[in-house]
């Protein structure tokens, strides 16, 4: 039972998170942060696959999200709304709890096809060069999705809060935050298993030394595909869930500010350690929330103490200074992030007597 | 049926001729050595039967299969292994998992038995361990299962690389220079490490190698190459009185 422990800890805090919100006891503010602290914790998670454990530098992650969040918003609108686009409804509004996997699994499926776009040219080039490739696959994904205009064009696409609403006539829970949690848990145990099995640590020998994993069986081409595939994947789910919870998208949300927003979790946490980008995520998320407050203050502060000029205000824009400037300290002080590449369990061996991870 | 049978091979890089018309035979449980001066083109004979340069000419047959242009782990999947000039581990992985890794080729599951942890999945890493640590055993390696590759002795790290290439349980062993680095003690102790595997493997060795200890008390027959040129082939016998040889490849020592 002891074994246990941990693990019947973070399903007592998940139930007791969604208790909490079908008791209308949390701030409806507080709930919608704590569902992107999820989305970012897949997000960060995925983007770790091939930052963190194949040693290759993606920095066009959020174009897979774009992909999930356009194909899940169109899943669902075509599958559970009357709409202009699609017409009648495929199914019946009261089968959205049942079939909305479907949705996320079919986003996965697309950005997971996305990930081709980086994966096919992974195969000759690495490093720089391919990083440069991931930008450009970024700035692909948002200019084809920005210049189809049955789906908005660069006005962005709606109608999916009708299908999450259906969601709600059928059953009044917090739906979205429950698909975010089971979303996280098959994030972190997709990518936790296959790290963990001999299959999964080809892409750890794919980084360490490409020449010895192809000489000792390794079908490298394979296993930069499936690293690409399952990432992008994963990142997909992440977009659809965002787009439900927004319930508006726009492909310039999910332009280099978003990749690297994922980058500085990833960095932040400790590449190649799950425990480390999922504390990483969360902290981010409060940080980037807790600007909302402190710029303010720190606005305030400033003009009591004269030492910003009369007229000048602190906007929200300074948010995208002070985070990229906790970046550089952080590679100043602390390059490896919280973890570097060891998990929780390793450095804290005691751990692991109270928690089972299969 | 010869076990590994090269013939006309050419390996032109640009401008650069590095193999030319070389032929070769190598028969099952045989121990061969393949030497010459530095730059000779030793290494680059190497790199092409184990499937990493495509060569420009030249046909090289395999356990009775050609395979000319498959891919280096196609290759190892038939049953080749080698190890590396300069060591070639995966450093951020302990040495288990170095070992493990080397039965990629005959995993027996793919990504969803991983991910789902099927039976299928769990039978076929219980075979992986099983065998690695067999290996380990073998090897005198099970103390260092848990540590890291860059964390040991140059010598234990030879003989991890070593583990790892048998571990896929080759017909063919190719050794580049394993005596590189080692201190005369320890090229004792490798001469009679490589005698013990090839008995007890019943593989077959084909090595390159500086040391001419190594060659003469181990190998059966020498192959010697100059300028991407075979100059010289015969037991170590021949070769050490092989006038072309002495002239070539030593200068005017003797051996």
């Amino acid at each position: 039972m002891r074994r246990y422990a941990i693990n019947i800890l973070l399903c007592a805090a998940a139930l007791a998170l969604v208790g909490l919100a079908q008791a209308d006891m949390l701030d409806k503010y507080v709930l919608t942060v704590i569902t992107f602290m999820g989305i970012n914790c897949i997000f960060a998670v995925s983007l770790n696959l091939v930052n963190g454990y194949m040693g290759e530098f993606s920095c066009g992650h959020g174009g897979f999200m774009c992909v999930g969040a356009y194909v899940g918003s169109l899943l669902s609108v075509a599958f559970f709304t009357d709409s202009k686009l699609f017409g009648a409804p495929l199914f019946a509004p009261e089968l959205a709890p049942f079939l909305f996997p479907l949705v996320l699994l079919g986003a996965s499926l697309a950005a997971a096809l996305a990930g081709l776009l980086v994966a096919l040219p992974s195969f000759h080039t690495r490093d720089d060069y391919l990083a440069i490739i991931t930008i450009a696959a970024n700035y692909i994904i948002i200019s084809i999705v920005e210049n189809i205009d049955a789906i908005g064009g660069p006005r962005g696409f709606s109608g999916m809060k009708k299908a999450v609403n259906a969601m709600s006539d059928f059953a009044d829970c917090p739906w979205m935050l429950i698909w975010t949690l089971i979303g996280v848990a098959v994030c972190v145990m997709t990518v936790y298993r296959l790290m963990t099995s001999t299959y999964g640590k080809g892409v750890s020998a794919v980084c360490q030394n490409e020449v010895a994993a192809e000489i000792m069986g390794v079908d490298t081409n394979r296993v930069k595909i499936m690293a690409f595939m399952v990432s992008s994947g994963l990142g997909g789910l992440a977009g659809a869930l965002y787009a439900h919870v927004y319930g508006y998208v726009n492909a310039q949300s999910f332009n280099l500010l978003k990749s690297t927003e994922g980058l500085v979790m990833v960095y932040l946490g400790g590449m190649g350690s799950i425990s480390g980008v999922l504390m990483a995520a969360v902290a981010f998320t409060l940080l980037v929330e807790a600007l909302r407050f402190v710029i303010p203050w720190l606005n305030d502060g400033l003009h009591a103490l004269s030492l910003l000029p009369a007229g000048y205000e602190l906007s929200q824009i300074w948010k995208w200074v002070i985070i990229p400037l906790t970046l550089i300290l952080l590679m100043q002080f602390r390059p490896e992030g919280f973890l570097g590449n060891r998990e929780l369990t390793q450095v804290f061996p005691r751990l692991k007597r109270w928690i089972t991870l299969k | 049926m010869p076990l590994l049978e090269i013939s006309g091979l050419t390996q032109r890089f640009g401008g650069l001729q590095a193999l030319t018309d070389f032929s070769f035979r190598l028969e099952e449980h045989e121990l061969v050595g393949l030497i010459g001066p530095n730059g000779a083109g030793k290494t680059t004979v190497f790199n092409i039967v184990s499937g990493f340069y495509r060569p420009t000419a030249g046909r090289i047959v395999f356990g009775g299969r050609p395979v000319n242009g498959l891919k280096p782990h196609r290759i190892t999947a038939l049953g080749l292994a080698r190890t590396f000039q300069n060591i070639r581990l995966w450093n951020d992985l302990t040495v288990l998992d170095n070992i493990r890794l080397a039965r990629y080729a005959w995993l027996g599951y793919g990504f969803w038995s991983a991910v789902l942890r099927t039976k299928r999945y769990r039978r076929a890493e219980k075979g992986i361990e099983a065998k690695a640590r067999e290996v380990l055993e073998m090897m005198k390696l099970t103390d260092c299962a848990g540590e890291l590759p860059r964390n040991l002795p140059y010598g234990l790290q030879r003989r991890v690389e070593l583990a790892r290439a048998l571990a896929g349980q080759p017909r063919l062993l190719l050794l580049d220079e394993p005596a590189a680095g080692l201190n005369s003690a320890d090229v004792e102790d490798l001469i009679r490490h490589i005698r013990w595997i090839y008995d007890e493997f019943k593989l077959s060795i084909w090595m390159i190698e500086h040391q001419m200890k190594v060659v003469m008390t181990l190998c059966q027959r020498l192959t010697v190459i100059d300028f991407g040129c075979v100059i010289a082939s015969g037991t170590p016998e021949e070769i050490r009185n092989d006038p072309g040889v002495i002239k070539a490849y030593l200068g005017d020592e003797t051996l």
